[in-house]
């Protein structure tokens, strides 16, 4: 089995690293230290750990003021609350200036352990994706995320990191490279791509496995950075199979569905299918059992990935055939056949 | 005790000034607020000219005391007082709200010289400047930072929770200056009559004293009143100070004041012409 890791860990762990070559950053915590990690810097570093009370407009705030003033702050809160409550003070505040505030949005997605429909956020790509200055990413496990705090802390400007909250299959080694903006191959394959994104992408490696033993390849990207997307990596992963299976834990509107197919849509359609949550609140479950029934398990997106293929057969996604006619033999039959078919046909007018 | 008065007739001389141009630039612009702008000049005045350490011709210089407008919608004011300071000249004034300005409706940091945080959004600017006074603490830095409020703004639930962040972390650094000039946009119409409203918030000085700041009251239109009220707060430590100043709605237009329709209406020619000698007046009462 594969080794597992909690992000929250992993996010908490490299801050306090990072205090001790960055001294102008500023955990900022709306009282929930407990539950994202940011306890380790409290404990272990605390001129670097501020809680902010229950109160994350007045938090979104005194990161903008404190940005300005050339500290590096870092958001300790769950996602439902920095995409949804301080909306308005991360639109008019933070994203508006361009100020360096960094957002972890802990307990985003659907693995949130039982908290139920108000702390399950399965809107914050959507959300955060459609502000201006943002970027936003999504690591597919601990040791990404790692990298991802480290790389995002040392890039000015609004950022948004989505953390899930229970441990998750590691995937990547140690000589693994976080290239912001830059998709990631994860598996080789022929007949369709998936686009993953967050700890979706691992489940997205898994239906790849259950594909290869139905004879189907799949080539398995994943999207840390939902925005800026990386316009070239997605199109090239679109060219190669010309099929594309998108599959996340967040609602299927404005998500890694909707960047990818803002992507392809201008810059190279092919038939594609958006695979997530269908537009709905979800409830207080096991992780296993929210999966199962919402949807998103390995086997789900392997089934989806099924329907996708019988939709575009291989013959549909075949360039058109070139004009120059080729001689072809035709029994008499069908040369009857041909001339019925021409004689059927409406007049054409004026459209070509 | 009095300031000096040459500074307070110069002030006072400014004050009028500064009232006249609101009404010209907004007249001209065809859109933007008027009530609010004109109850604040004498607190921004005295801001810029006696309280802030600043340099205009280096807005960005790192030790600068700072100055959050939150009420945003009064923008026009800080821009012909920053314009009066040297920040730009003093006719991109009357570019206010017009395509390609550097004046936007409300304060645009990235955008106007001298705007330290942008605002327009009510309540926003108030956790800002928190945010900056606890950044002053933390890298050792001595500048202060004042936060200018509305009185309507602080209905905003945000201003409550920043109050009470700062009284946690005993914030001395910072005052807030609620501008009471006790008239919001549209209010809650009183005794059943439209034309009368309720004041939109009431026992402000209890209010701020139960979320443990230090509370001092002043006349926000008195500069020998509200500059010492300033140099008391900056001087009070261990807590943050909230300055009530009392202030008029449309202050130094006799038919634009206490009125809540004057909250945005943009002023015709003629009532232009009907207030304009109203404030010459003024200024020619202004002793020598």
């Amino acid at each position: 089995m594969a080794q597992m890791m909690e992000m929250r860990v992993a996010w908490g762990d490299t801050l306090l690293e990072l205090t001790k070559t960055h001294p102008r950053i500023m955990v900022l915590d709306g009282d929930v230290g407990s539950s994202t990690m940011a306890q380790t810097v409290a404990y272990n570093a605390p001129d670097f750990y501020m809680n902010m009370g229950i109160a994350e407009q007045n938090m979104m705030g005194v990161a903008a003021g404190m940005a300005t003033v050339g500290l590096i702050p870092w958001l300790s809160s769950f996602a439902c609350f920095l995409a949804h409550r301080d909306l308005d003070q991360l639109r008019v505040t933070v994203a508006q200036p361009k100020l360096n505030v960094k957002l972890a949005g802990h307990f985003s997605g659907i693995l949130a352990g039982k908290t139920g429909k108000t702390h399950i956020d399965v809107q914050d790509i959507a959300i955060l994706r459609s502000l201006p200055n943002m970027i936003v990413v999504a690591p597919a496990d601990g040791v990404e995320c790692m990298q991802a705090t480290r790389l995002l802390t040392d890039t000015r400007g609004p950022a948004y990191l989505r953390i899930t909250r229970d441990a998750s299959p590691v995937i990547f080694g140690e000589d693994y490279t976080f290239v912001l903006g830059k998709v990631v191959l994860l598996r080789e394959g022929k007949d369709l791509t998936i686009f993953g994104t967050g700890v979706q992408s691992v489940r997205a490696l898994e239906a790849a496995q259950l594909l290869a033993s139905e004879g189907v390849s799949a080539h398995v990207v994943h999207v840390h950075t939902l925005k800026p997307i990386d316009v070239q990596g997605v199109v090239a992963a679109a060219k190669k199979t010309g099929r594309v299976l998108t599959t996340e834990e967040h609602n299927i509107f404005g998500g890694l569905g909707g960047a990818i197919a803002e992507v392809l849509g201008q810059h190279c359609p092919v038939p594609m299918k958006i695979h997530g949550l269908q537009d709905c609140f979800l409830e207080s479950g096991p992780n296993d059992a929210l999966l199962e029934k919402y949807g998103l398990t390995a086997k789900h997106v392997a089934s989806a990935a099924m329907d996708l293929l019988r939709a575009s057969p291989v013959a549909a996604r075949k360039p058109p055939p070139k004009k120059k006619p080729q001689a072809k033999v035709r029994t008499s039959a069908q040369k009857k056949q041909a001339v019925r078919k021409k004689t059927a046909q409406p007049k054409r007018k004026g459209r070509r | 005790m009095p300031i000096d008065p040459a500074l307070k007739r110069d002030l006072m001389t400014k004050a009028v000034q500064v009232r006249k141009f609101v009404l010209h630039a907004i007249h001209k612009a065809g859109a933007g607020h008027i009530g609010g702008p004109l109850s604040m000049v004498e607190i921004a005045l005295a801001m810029y000219f006696k309280l802030l350490r600043i340099d205009p011709k280096n807005p960005n210089w790192p030790d600068r005391d700072r100055y959050i407008l939150s009420k945003g919608h009064s923008s026009i004011t800080l821009y012909i007082i920053l314009a009066l300071k040297g920040y730009f000249p003093l006719e991109e004034v009357f570019t206010f709200d017009a395509i390609n300005s550097r004046l936007q409706g409300h304060p645009d940091m990235l955008k106007t010289p001298g705007i330290d945080m942008a605002s327009g959004s009510l309540g926003t600017g108030s956790s800002p400047a928190l945010g900056m006074a606890l950044a002053a603490r933390r890298l050792g830095k001595d500048f202060h930072t004042w936060l200018h409020l509305g009185d309507g703004e602080i209905q905003e639930g945000q201003v409550w929770e920043m109050a009470f962040i700062a009284d946690h972390y005993k914030v001395d650094n910072l005052t807030a200056i609620v501008d009471y000039n006790k008239v919001q946009q549209f209010g809650f119409p009183r005794d059943g009559n439209l034309k009368k409203r309720f004041n939109p918030m009431i026992q402000v000085p209890e209010k701020w004293r139960a979320f443990g700041w230090n509370v001092i009251e002043c006349d926000g239109h008195d500069f020998d009143s509200l500059i010492p009220a300033c140099e008391e707060a900056k001087a009070t430590k261990g807590r943050p100070t909230c300055i009530v100043a009392h202030t008029i709605k449309g202050k130094g237009v006799s038919f634009m004041e206490h009125d809540f329709m004057w909250h945005a209406r943009v002023p015709t020619q003629e009532e232009l012409d009907r207030a304009i000698p109203e404030l010459d007046a003024a200024l020619a009462n202004i002793v020598r």
